[in-house]
């Protein structure tokens, strides 16, 4: 299927459940509410014709002085069809979250805690929401716009490693 | 006798009836690159174990943000540091695609030739690694050996051996040496006969053997779900390769196979790394074939930077120079996602330029993060032991997992 047969596909699947669509560079990607965005995305794993059984990438971007603020964006692949499809949805800077994909797809358990890690955006529903490339003691998130990339964070106390309670549920 | 106040023999105790809480790491001589294992063990049995990654993380995509799209290419180096040009490809490819560039096909099999070498350091590495780690201490030399005749013929051809920053938007830095066909003949020759020993040394070795399979077991839906690719899918019977799936430069000229396991444990793995090397050779021979002639950079003054006799002789040439180097390349705005095949599966880039000459976002996704996110249920249940040849076989590489 070529992007633009995609996305027609998607736009009678999915119907006004999409916001906008545009398929820049042969990438096809569509704009969905952040609400119903668990729903859509499970429409997208499990309808047969579309099939995107891979949740290749996560992430997010961070459009300063634009709202909503943040997109989060979603790479999916299609084994079966063998097509991708890229998913954005806009998440605003006062209420900075995005429903969890843990449900649908174990690889978002990890993607999902760097995204929050370097953007602060919360992922309502993820079983383990720690940091995961910086320590917990961390101030800020690195890859917002607005955090300095020559800033300095303070001292922590050098934490004991056998009084430490560590969390198991990775 | 006086009695002493001796405490009960430690002997006595039995270890197995509490849970006990081990932490494996950052520093441990198998965890290639630092990673802490959070261990809760019942005897020797793995009853929960927690990752913890990013001792690594240098903030690339935060870095990536601060230069020009040229000056990205360097870092991308030091993301899987056992297959550099790799990376370079795929950024670039990824630049490339949100400008609509199309490199010369000479280009095109320079960068096929330079990604398989690297593919075949990588798997090297990879392998060479986890059988020293199991012991074969001289199988683990013999593919580090063929791994340096490899840099060597990297080195000749990008001057260096690890950060080769080869490729630029629109091209690559300079050509093939003139000896090259020679040197990589005979560095194949080489590599061929040590391969040729290891599978005598590894792949139909008891111990090896007895080590490897059955362990660390990922079912295919796992594995889809778990987001993985690259060898750690293939092991799983899902034939998975983006050179296959969605040819980028030009990978559907070459004839090639893509090795795929069964059962999805660690000797599939190893299976499927040790035969791609094999496959790898083929496309870099098949490519140094029918290597066409001509420019190795494209013909875009927009992208490109001008013959140094241009820049030193005329002021228009210059100033062309100047404009690039200070303003950098004025990629398009929008947005795009490039997928490569890198060693240790999909290597894909996320460009995301705002029409300036910086750009606005770069993100990887990388591959053994993934296979990270995989490890800890993996291990769960099986033996401390086998967290070594687990890890081994995920082929986690510290740069790219925590960039």
């Amino acid at each position: 299927m070529t992007p633009g047969d995609l996305l027609a596909r998607l736009q009678v699947v999915l119907a006004d459940r999409i916001r906008e669509t545009h398929q820049q560079c042969g990438d096809a990607t569509i704009v969905i509410g952040r609400d119903d965005a668990l729903d859509v995305l499970q429409v997208l794993r499990d309808h047969p014709e579309l099939a995107f059984e891979f949740l290749m990438d996560l992430t997010a971007v961070d459009y300063l002085g634009r709202t909503p603020r943040f997109d989060v964006v979603y790479h999916l692949y299609s084994l079966s069809h063998n097509h991708r499809l890229r998913v954005k949805i806009g998440v605003p800077e006062e209420e900075p979250w995005a429903h969890s994909l843990v449900p649908l797809w174990k690889a978002a358990n990890w993607l999902e805690r760097e995204a929050w890690d370097m953007f602060g955006i919360r992922f309502l529903g993820h079983p383990d929401p720690r940091r995961i490339l910086m320590y917990e003691e961390f101030v800020g998130h690195p890859l917002r716009k607005d955090y300095p990339v020559a800033k300095r964070q303070p001292l922590t106390p050098e934490r004991d490693p056998i009084t430490v309670d560590w969390k198991f549920n990775g | 006798m006086a009695s002493t106040s001796r405490p009960a023999s430690p002997v006595e105790l039995d270890p197995t009836e509490e849970i006990m809480e081990i932490q494996m790491g950052p520093s441990h001589p198998a965890s290639h690159g630092t990673i802490k294992f959070n261990l809760k063990l019942d005897g020797e049995v793995v009853v929960d174990c927690d990752i913890e990654v990013g001792y690594l993380h240098r903030g690339f995509e935060k870095m990536a943000e601060q230069g020009t799209w040229n000056q990205v290419i360097p870092y991308t180096d030091r993301l899987n540091y056992v297959s550099p040009l790799i990376n370079n490809v795929g950024y670039v490819l990824a630049v490339e695609k949100l400008c609509g560039l199309v490199v010369p096909e000479r280009c095109q099999y320079i960068r096929v030739i330079m990604s398989e070498i690297s593919r075949i350091t990588d798997h090297l590495t990879c392998l060479g690694m986890a059988a020293q780690e199991l012991g074969a201490m001289s199988a683990g030399f013999l593919l580090i050996e063929a791994r340096e005749v490899l840099w060597d013929l990297i080195e000749a051809v990008t001057g260096a051996r690890v950060t080769v920053s080869y490729t630029r938007l629109g091209g690559v830095t300079n050509d093939l040496p003139p000896d090259f066909s020679e040197r990589l003949g005979a560095a194949f020759a080489h590599g061929r006969a040590i391969l040729d020993d290891c599978d005598k040394l590894l792949t139909r070795n008891r111990i090896f053997y007895d080590r490897m399979s059955g362990v660390g077991i990922i079912s295919r839906e796992d594995a889809i779900s778990y987001g993985l690719t690259g060898p750690m899918l293939r092991s799983t019977g899902v034939s998975y390769d983006v050179r296959k799936a969605q040819p980028y430069s030009g990978y559907e000229r070459f004839d090639f196979e893509v090795p795929v396991g069964t059962t999805g444990d660690n000797y599939d793995r190893f299976l499927c790394r040790f035969n791609e090397m094999e496959q790898s050779m083929r496309i870099v021979e098949q490519a140094l074939r029918d290597l066409p002639p001509g420019p190795i950079t494209v013909d875009d003054p927009r992208f490109v930077l001008p013959e140094k006799h241009k820049v030193y002789g005329s002021i228009e040439g210059l100033m062309h120079h100047f404009k690039l180097i200070m303003e950098g390349a004025k990629v398009p705005k929008g947005e795009a996602y490039q997928a490569v095949e890198g060693g240790n599966g999909e290597l894909g880039f996320y460009v995301v330029s705002d029409g300036s000459g910086r750009p606005y976002r770069v993100r990887v996704r990388p591959p053994c993060f993934l296979g990270m996110a995989s490890l800890g249920p993996t291990l769960r249940g099986g033996m401390v032991a086998d967290i070594i040849p687990t890890f081994g076989m995920v082929n986690m590489i510290g740069g790219e997992c925590d960039r």
